[in-house]
């Protein structure tokens, strides 16, 4: 009888979820199911990621997500010296610059395999800069190999390359061209864009085919499923939306470690990332919410610093007219309580700016002019610029909302702090708040915006990365157009030695500062937070924080 | 019945194209475009341009409109922007975990409220119909993220005794044929697995199942309570009909209509709510997934995401009119 099988199924159904509610009290999750497979420690490592990996082919990805992972499994010719930004070998022991600057020859470390058991040599150092330069169509497009077209400023078909090829000597020498002196090039090495695949392995999964539509590129099956490199660790499985899994390389030229397999768990929201290594699901996170750091050191988790690495500023548009006067730019930079800020709102151990780059980086300039805080001398300024109570100065001041950068963890909070203080000396402010994508569109994409919040986190030691990137060409962001600064930054970019390049970005650094087109605020300091079990971590300015190096006691 | 059918699926045709309009209107109204996302906040003027190209979004609307629907009948809904795979694939990936959590919710909703509110009915005025009835208000009203939220705090962050997000423990290894978890768990024999996955359903079900849950007290009790006072209830109690065919066959069954249309409303509307508690207990489903694709712009997913979860409304919605016609004969003859 319907009715009756009805209401059994409804009676059955309610009784199944009211005791799945009271069985389930009774189990705690935190640390079951770990399985532990050396010795005493829970040799799995849980990461919470804000995202997905974009891509498992290095060469082919341009976010900090994919770049999490692809450095477990990729190691490229030069790394990081470890906590630090500047280069180091990795799998080249050493390497020499010609006397014209153009080429480098390195030295290979030997008896190195990649994860399909091919050896690493010449032969594929080779084959992974030709594959490189060798892109067309769309994979030349700046969502796929991003770095290598900013970096190598173009491809083969292009005829922009500086890349002049590459040319093996024996197994472990190798020769690397340059067509141009570009004194970047070693730091840059550092990114895991320039790390070396094994050319079995693009080959037999087609790594070069991002197919499909124009409109719709494709990844490839290497890009998915079968990344191949010579780290510590090696692709086991990727769920997207969900994890992806990686375990030890048996066969790894260096210290293996405790950690035998990492789980990359993509966790969205903040909160929930928080929430998921207060629930023990995780054994960290990064990007932690300056709110949340008091909160969880008292609870006895273990909170990790990254050297600031990044800069904050104020950007003064000087398409609007007001700003487009010195003095009034001058003005703004007086009013401009940096202490203030850092103590109001940044996360403890920020660093102030009074450039735009951080100290670690090659041409910092340890005799800028500055501009102290100064509130009479900012009023005198404006007077002189002829604002006064009567006629005051408005500014338009645009911030972003809903958006948490590393250089900018609480635009709301920076801009409350900042607007305040601007007040304080008589200047108006009209706040204008967007979104994340359309505070990009309206800053980079028109004139009609005041004064701005807007930073960068280095991708590798190269002050071409900060300042070239900020003033290297006139742009809608900073609406000026200075030809003395823009030249002096192409010609610093095409250096051939790091000595050379030092004294000429002092020089542009000290010009900058008095051309003053925004006031550098501060370098925050970037957070992780992790399990008291996680006794070290490599916490890394550029983010190079391989597992391996993770020490547990769990 | 079949002929009902095939005309509620051509109807299904114009009201497709219709929201595919406005849909494709509406994303590309958001300002602030997927390029920007993409390249993130140092991308030159040109870069941005190129990439605009190559998805063709410097095109006049109306061409990107015909060019995306064209490909749509043929079956193809292009890939994401974001990770660059097909939209298809991208969706059939997280559908079973938004299925598994809708069913969960469903059961919740339907497994308490039908009881509930048939008991509270029976109690007419008394002090525990009252309290369903204040409950079921609050159940209403209250946002699906506040209480997923507050779910999440009290059980998962600070009791312990539930898993806070995702859909099974990292460190279990489980495997999948059906991506149902629980199913997955049952059929091979993991039986740990099934718990485990069945513990991580819990909170965000509870979460996503109250608002239905809710209603379906409020309709049931007060479907009950016009069924037993209608004549032919009175009339079949006069005639010394038993207490309980009277209560299955006489009350509930005809009391069940406006239920098990409510039920299927809301086992529509469900999608909705997933949006806001898959993001909350980082469920790796459809829902997460459309609200990072809101922020990235990610065009190709929006559109084709919502196609999908409107046809399979519709679905429902007349899986609900057929189930309908065969608890009440009456409907049929229609």
């Amino acid at each position: 009888m319907a009715t009756t099988l009805q209401r059994r199924l409804l009676t059955g159904a309610a009784a199944v979820a009211i005791g799945a509610i009271a069985l389930s009290a009774c189990s705690s999750q935190r640390g079951g199911g770990g399985e532990t497979a050396s010795g005493d420690v829970d040799s799995t490592f849980v990461f919470g990621a804000s995202g997905d990996p974009a891509s498992l082919d290095p060469a082919f990805a341009n976010d900090g997500e994919s770049f999490r992972i692809t450095r477990q499994m990729f190691e490229g010719l030069v790394g990081t010296e470890p906590g630090t930004a500047d280069p180091a070998p990795l799998l080249a022991e050493s390497w020499e610059q010609s006397e014209d600057g153009l080429s480098y020859t390195f030295a290979l470390k030997t008896g190195v395999k990649f994860h399909d058991g091919t050896d690493f040599n010449a032969e594929a150092v080779c084959f992974n800069f030709d594959r490189q330069n060798n892109f067309t169509g769309i994979a030349q497009s700046e969502s796929l190999s991003y770095y290598w077209g900013k970096i190598m400023r173009g491809y083969a078909d292009t005829g922009t390359s500086i890349y002049g090829g590459c040319t093996p000597d024996g197994d472990d020498k190798v020769t690397i061209t340059l067509t141009q002196p570009f004194a970047g090039f070693i730091p840059a090495l550092s990114l895991p864009s320039f790390a070396i695949q094994s050319p079995k392995a693009l080959q037999d999964y087609d790594a070069d085919n991002v197919g499909g539509t124009s409109e719709a590129p494709t990844l490839s099956k290497y890009a998915t499923a079968h990344p191949t490199g010579t780290g510590p660790f090696m692709f086991d499985s990727w769920e997207p939306g969900s994890e992806a899994t990686l375990k030890a390389f048996p066969d790894y030229w260096g210290e293996q470690g405790q950690v035998q397999e990492i789980i990359f768990r993509t966790i969205g929201d903040t909160t929930a990332r928080r929430q998921a290594l207060e629930s023990g699901s995780i054994d960290g996170y990064d990007l932690v919410a300056p709110a949340d750091l008091g909160a969880l050191k008292d609870a006895g988790f273990t909170l990790t610093n990254r050297d600031p690495f990044n800069i904050l500023y104020l950007g003064m548009n000087q398409a609007d007219p007001a700003l487009a006067d010195i003095r009034v730019r001058q003005a703004i930079a007086h009013a401009i309580d940096k202490q203030q800020l850092v103590t109001q709102v940044l996360p403890e151990g920020t660093e102030l700016a009074d450039q735009f780059m951080p100290d670690a980086v090659i041409g910092f300039n340890d005799a800028v002019t500055t501009y102290d805080y100064d509130a009479e001398k900012a009023k005198s300024l404006l007077a002189e610029a002829g604002y006064t109570e009567a006629n005051p100065l408005t500014l338009t001041f645009n911030y972003p909302v809903n958006i948490s950068r590393p250089y900018m963890p609480n635009p709301e909070q920076i801009f409350t702090n900042l607007s305040s203080q601007l007040e304080a000396v008589g200047i108006k402010v009209n706040p204008v708040s967007n979104e994340w994508g359309e505070y990009l569109d309206l800053i980079q994409g028109g004139s009609d915006h005041g004064i701005h919040l807007l930073g960068w986190t280095g991708d590798y030691n190269d002050p071409d990365n900060f300042v070239g990137t900020f003033f290297g060409a006139p742009s809608n962001e900073w609406g000026f157009d200075n030809a003395e600064l823009f030249s002096a930054l192409t010609s610093a970019r095409g250096l051939a030695t790091e000595d050379e390049q030092e004294s000429a970005y002092q020089d542009i650094n000290e010009e900058i500062a008095q051309f003053l087109p925004g006031v550098p605020l501060a370098s925050p300091v970037p957070t992780l937070a992790f399990d008291a079990r996680v006794t070290s971590y490599p916490a890394s300015p550029v983010q190079d924080e391989v597992y391996n190096m993770i020490t547990l006691s769990e | 019945m079949l002929r009902t059918i095939g005309r509620r699926l051509l109807l299904l045709i114009p009201t497709l194209f219709g929201l595919s309009v406005l849909l494709f209107l509406w994303v590309r109204a958001l300002p602030g475009g997927p390029a920007v996302a993409l390249l993130g906040e140092r991308a030159t003027p040109e870069a941005v341009a190129r990439i605009n190209e190559l998805y063709g979004f410097d095109q006049p609307l109306y061409v990107q409109y015909f060019t995306w629907l064209g490909r749509l009948l043929q079956g193809d809904f292009g890939s994401s922007i974001q990770t660059g795979r097909p939209v298809l694939e991208e969706f059939f990936r997280r559908f079973p975990a938004t299925l598994e959590l809708s069913i969960g919710a469903l059961i919740v909703a339907v497994g308490i409220g039908i009881p509930l509110g048939y008991w509270a009915a029976r109690r007419h005025g008394k002090a525990w119909d009252h309290i369903a009835v204040v409950l079921s208000l609050i159940g209403i009203t209250i946002p699906v993220f506040f209480l997923a939220f507050i779910l999440k705090y009290i059980f998962a962050v600070q009791l312990g005794w539930l898993p806070s997000d995702g859909r099974q423990n990292p460190r279990i290894d489980a495997t999948h044929y059906t991506n149902l978890y629980v199913l997955d768990g049952l059929l091979t024999g993991e039986l740990d697995a099934a718990w485990d996955a069945f513990l991580h359903l819990i909170l965000p079900a509870l979460a996503l199942g109250t608002i239905p849950l809710a209603i379906i007290v409020r309709i049931t009790r007060a479907s009950v309570l016009e069924v037993q006072n209608a004549d032919y209830v009175r009339t079949g109690r006069a005639k010394g009909i038993g207490q309980s065919t009277l209560r299955n066959r006489f009350i509930l069954r005809n009391a069940m209509l406006p239920v098990v249309t409510t039920v299927g409303l809301q086992a529509g509307l469900l999608i909705a709510g997933a949006v806001l508690t898959e993001t909350v207990f980082a469920f790796p489903g459809i829902g997460q997934f459309l609200a990072r694709a809101i922020f990235t712009r990610d065009f190709p997913v929006l559109q084709g995401f919502i196609i999908f979860i409107a046809i399979l409304y519709a679905l429902i919605n007349l899986l609900v009119d057929v189930s309908y016609s065969v608890i009440d004969p009456r409907v049929r003859v229609q």
